[in-house]
């Protein structure tokens, strides 16, 4: 095996690109990334956008820690921390979360299907467009959320911002306006995106690739992209009614005239615990591309996992209410809740034990992307976990709110989903660029991120338990949370290190990285069939498939795998 | 597709390319040090990590262990039940984490890549129904016992009985205090809940009816009960049952505007009999010492009155604490700094000083006027 791998029946770059190659200036080329409607450029771009917010959000996060690194600490103003944690949320979740996904899912979804781009391009550029446009609204608030009044100035009503703290009353200037109108924004652009995917997944696979032999990369984007339209309308909605009631005197969550607060908590998580598994739902994918290649094994389990993949998001959608044990629900809907919450534990369980049976008997190849996705099953497996202790409603009464739980998502948003975001990059970098990453710099990134995640996260637990609560700008001395803080604070340090290294890693390999080929890792799928990187046309002859893994039957003819599935 | 072999194929199939690759020969002894070595690490960094460093740094940070306010060291009836179940769902999801974690780790030593590796491809495994039966069923037992465990704690929590002796107390969460009232009793006060404690044989536990004035609150006191939120044109109750005497420290937990992280919470659970002493004094009639009058002059002619009530004064405003008894109380403003005549001087001197964005202005009153002022107040015991 290992042979010379035939890519002739599937069709690579065309032997002759009949663009002549003219002088370009730099203008031409940006003019080129802003106009074009091609999936992989908008894909970048949509990672690069992703990218830069997760450096500004991530640089929030460093104010945020400094200021709580001890008690009684006077390095941000009250108001300046409240907006820092705001934006750190809202970003994270909106700005880098969201397009970093879909960055991902534009990239991929059509090279791994054999489709030569999106079914709506132009929607596509749209919907990419909207989402810089409601991102530069959300951040243009520093400058003009001050508005005719004077008061505010970036948002400070916290990422969920809940109702009446959102009302007029309550937040004066323009703040909440910025928030709302710049997330519903970006919100259009994903309902956009989302249907454009669906379509693409649904109608364009090459020939040969049912449904039930397409990469489980793009079952997962498929699924992740019909909750985020089940998803995100929720939200827009109860946004438009914010909106009239800031604008116009209505009273949907005006509690002072008879609104009600419950209300914008229900809107709110029916939109938000969905979302929490849209942005999970990626690193799945991810790792279940990653895991086999490093494996050297086929996915073990691959109808399993498209069903639990379908009964995640299924039981997803009636979870939403655990945010709000708290809020004084019946004792009838804090069990069903209870319930509901801890049947998620199961499909996600059989993921990870799906995972670990493709790892079984393989031959594990250790390169950066393994590396992170291996970090991200044991920290998957610990945020889902701590997970079932916030499901138990009456556990959930002491923890809610308190910085255990600010410690469990960052588990699932750091540790599982950027963890595989970075392995994700590593993976597929040499396939955009042409050029591999340094593994040298991988390894120093994997390992100063490791080690200061866990210090800073594994830590967080426990001013949680020691009764802290999250959003304070400051706290006493003498609580027994100070020693803690400072620990979760140094590992930022750590996390810091690891991002800049891996920008470096970037911008040198860019220039200098080893040249990949079309095939670095010895992989099985579609996207590696064809030149890193791909023409714009993508495949120059549609390729047909008989497998789940095309390029696997081409490199071992002898035994292809459509003989067994 | 012809070829597809029929459809018992599909599952439990394994394929060999190398027979004798399944068994592949490695340094068996060499897996299990590292192994146990791994784990005796790991039980050491918990050791260190649960054990050593806490010990070391209450003794650094010189903190009153009876003032941290952890979930595990319950001294209350609804804490303690949260705290059992607590800790059931710890050790199940303890000994799953051991079991998951030392699999995988076993695998990641175990399948990784050898130097020697002879570049064949491992033996393709698709998957197989009867193992993924068992790791279906496995969780679902487990989900099952975990929701009857937590629906139990439910009920007792929140459908419990109460008593006749039950103390009934209203606390209204404002921006950024807590208003506490006793309706049977004719009290309110501020910031510090008085309660009695329950003794052997009588049960006294406090029912509090929570409202909020302005935005959502939550009212959490760690040791006494989990966190209830205080939710505007909503009522909802918790109860708490100190078994102790003592200070018990808490603080707002839902994000309610600038100042959310200065809206403390002292409950002082206190003898009966030092509770029935308490509310005797904050039944009683305002001081009216003619000694302050002038002071008590300024109050009544500044915007105090506005949203401060004394009784016995033409001041009845409710946007603020009530001052009857200011002085009995520990803290001023919901806990941002200690009650005394300094610390009531430079308070209302300027407030957004050392509460940024308080929503109590600066009466900008002049050294004489502020001097009286704060006489007359010391006065209300």
């Amino acid at each position: 095996m290992n042979g010379a791998i035939r890519t002739g029946d599937l069709g690579g770059a065309l032997p002759l690109d009949s663009t002549a190659e003219t002088e370009k200036s730099v203008f031409d080329s940006i003019h080129s990334w802003l106009v074009t409607v091609d999936h992989k450029k908008l894909g970048l771009m949509y990672i690069m956008f992703g990218l830069f917010f997760f450096v500004v959000a991530g640089l929030e996060a460093c104010l945020i820690r400094t200021q709580l690194a001890i008690p009684n600490n006077h390095f941000l103003s009250p108001q300046l921390f409240n907006q820092l944690f705001t934006m750190h949320g809202t970003t994270m979740v909106f700005l880098v979360g969201m397009p970093l996904i879909f960055g991902f899912a534009n990239y991929l979804v059509p090279l791994m299907i054999g489709a030569r781009d999106l079914a709506f391009p132009r929607l596509n550029a749209f919907g990419f467009w909207l989402s810089v446009f409601g991102g530069l609204l959300l951040y243009f608030s520093f400058i003009g959320g001050e508005g005719m009044t004077g008061a505010g100035s970036a948002p400070d009503v916290g990422w969920f911002a809940y109702a009446p703290l959102t009302g007029k009353a309550f937040s004066k200037g323009h703040s909440t306006d910025y928030w709302i109108l710049g997330i519903m924004i970006g919100g259009f652009g994903s309902i956009a995106t989302a249907a454009n995917i669906i379509t693409t997944i649904l109608c364009m696979r090459c020939r040969g690739m049912t449904l039930a032999k397409m990469p489980l990369l793009a079952w997962i984007n498929l699924i992740m992209c019909g909750m985020v339209l089940i998803a995100v309308s929720p939200l827009t909605a109860a946004q438009i009614m914010l909106l009239l009631d800031r604008f116009v005197g209505s009273h949907f969550f005006d509690t002072q005239a008879g609104g009600s607060a419950t209300l914008w908590m229900h809107f709110f998580w029916i939109f938000g615990h969905p979302e929490v598994y849209v942005l999970i739902l990626p690193a799945f994918a991810f790792a279940s591309e990653i895991i086999p290649v490093f494996s050297r094994k086929a996915i073990f389990g691959y109808p399993v996992m498209v069903g639990a993949t379908l009964a995640i998001a299924f039981v997803s959608l009636s979870v939403w209410a655990h945010h709000m044990f708290t809020i004084g629900m019946t004792s009838t809907s804090n069990t069903f809740f209870a319930i509901s919450t801890m049947l998620v534990g199961i499909p996600t369980g059989i993921k990870i034990f799906n995972w670990l049976g493709t790892m079984w008997g393989g031959k594990l190849r250790f390169d950066t992307p393994m590396l992170f996705s291996t970090a991200f099953l044991f920290q998957f497996l610990i945020a889902g976990l701590t997970g079932i202790m916030l499901a138990a409603a009456p556990f959930n009464w002491q923890l809610n709110d308190s910085y255990f739980v600010i410690a469990h998502f960052h588990f699932v948003l750091v540790g599982a989903l950027v963890f595989m975001i970075f392995a994700a990059v590593y993976y597929w970098f040499p396939k955009a660029t042409g050029r591999l990453l340094s593994e040298r710099f991988g390894k120093w990134h994997f390992w100063l991120f490791l080690i200061g995640f866990h210090m800073t996260f594994d830590t967080m637990h426990i001013p949680g338990i020691l009764g802290m609560p999250r959003r304070i700008y400051t706290y006493e001395a003498g609580r027994g949370w100070g020693i803690w803080n400072l620990i979760v604070t140094v590992g930022v340090a750590f996390q810091v290190f690891g991002t800049l290294v891996f920008v470096l890693n970037i911008l040198l390999s860019l220039r200098k990285g080893r040249p990949a080929g079309k095939d670095p890792w010895d992989a099985w799928t579609l996207e590696w069939s064809t030149t890193s990187p791909p023409p714009e046309y993508n495949f120059a002859q549609i390729p047909t498939v008989k497998s789940r893994r095309p390029l696997w039957d081409i490199k071992h003819p002898s035994d292809p795998d459509w003989r067994y599935e | 597709m012809k070829n597809l072999p029929n459809s018992s194929q599909q599952v439990d199939l394994i394929r060999c390319l190398d027979a004798k690759d399944v068994w592949m020969t490695d340094s068996r002894t060499g897996a299990r040090l590292t192994r146990s070595v791994g784990r005796a690490s790991l039980l050491l960094f918990w050791l260190v990590a649960f054990i050593v460093i806490p010990e070391g740094v209450l003794a650094a940070e010189k903190t009153d262990p009876t003032l941290v306010p952890s979930i595990f060291t319950p001294e209350s009836a609804p804490a303690h039940a949260i705290s059992h179940l607590a800790g059931f769902v710890l050790v199940v999801t303890g000994a799953i984490f051991v079991v998951v974690a030392g699999l995988l780790l076993y695998a990641v030593v175990r399948f990784r890549r050898r130097a020697y590796d002879d570049g064949t491809e491992p033996p393709q495994v698709y998957g197989s129904g009867p193992v993924e039966t068992a790791w279906t069923t496995v969780p679902f037992l487990i989900v099952i016992v975990l929701t009857l465990a937590t629906a139990r704690v439910i009920q007792e929590v929140q459908d419990a009985r109460k008593p006749v002796a039950a103390l009934d107390v209203q606390v209204i969460g404002h921006q950024w205090w807590w208003e506490i009232r006793y309706p049977k009793l004719g009290i309110v006060t501020a910031n510090e809940l008085h309660v009695p404690v329950s003794q052997a044989g009588t049960r006294l536990p406090t029912f509090l009816d929570l409202r909020s004035a302005d935005v959502v609150h939550s009212f959490w006191v760690p040791r006494l009960a989990g966190k209830t939120d205080l939710i505007p044109n909503k009522v909802n109750s918790m109860w708490i049952e100190p078994e102790r005497t003592g200070l018990f420290v808490g603080q707002c937990a839902k994000y309610c505007g600038t100042q959310h992280a200065k809206m403390l919470l002292r409950v002082y659970a206190d003898t009966p009999e030092d509770f029935d002493r308490w509310v005797a004094e904050q039944k009683k009639l305002a001081e009216n010492n003619p000694d302050v009058a002038a002071g008590r002059l300024v109050f009544e002619r500044t915007a105090c009155i506005n949203c401060h009530a004394i009784n016995g004064t033409v001041g009845d405003g409710r946007f603020g604490p009530d001052l009857t008894h200011l002085m009995s109380r520990n803290t001023l403003a919901s806990g941002a700094l200690t009650n005394s005549p300094e610390g009531l001087r430079t308070w209302i001197k300027s407030p957004d000083k050392l509460k940024p964005g308080v929503l109590m202005p600066a009466m900008n009153l002049n050294d004489s006027d502020l001097d009286k002022l704060v006489a007359y107040l010391t006065t209300l015991k």
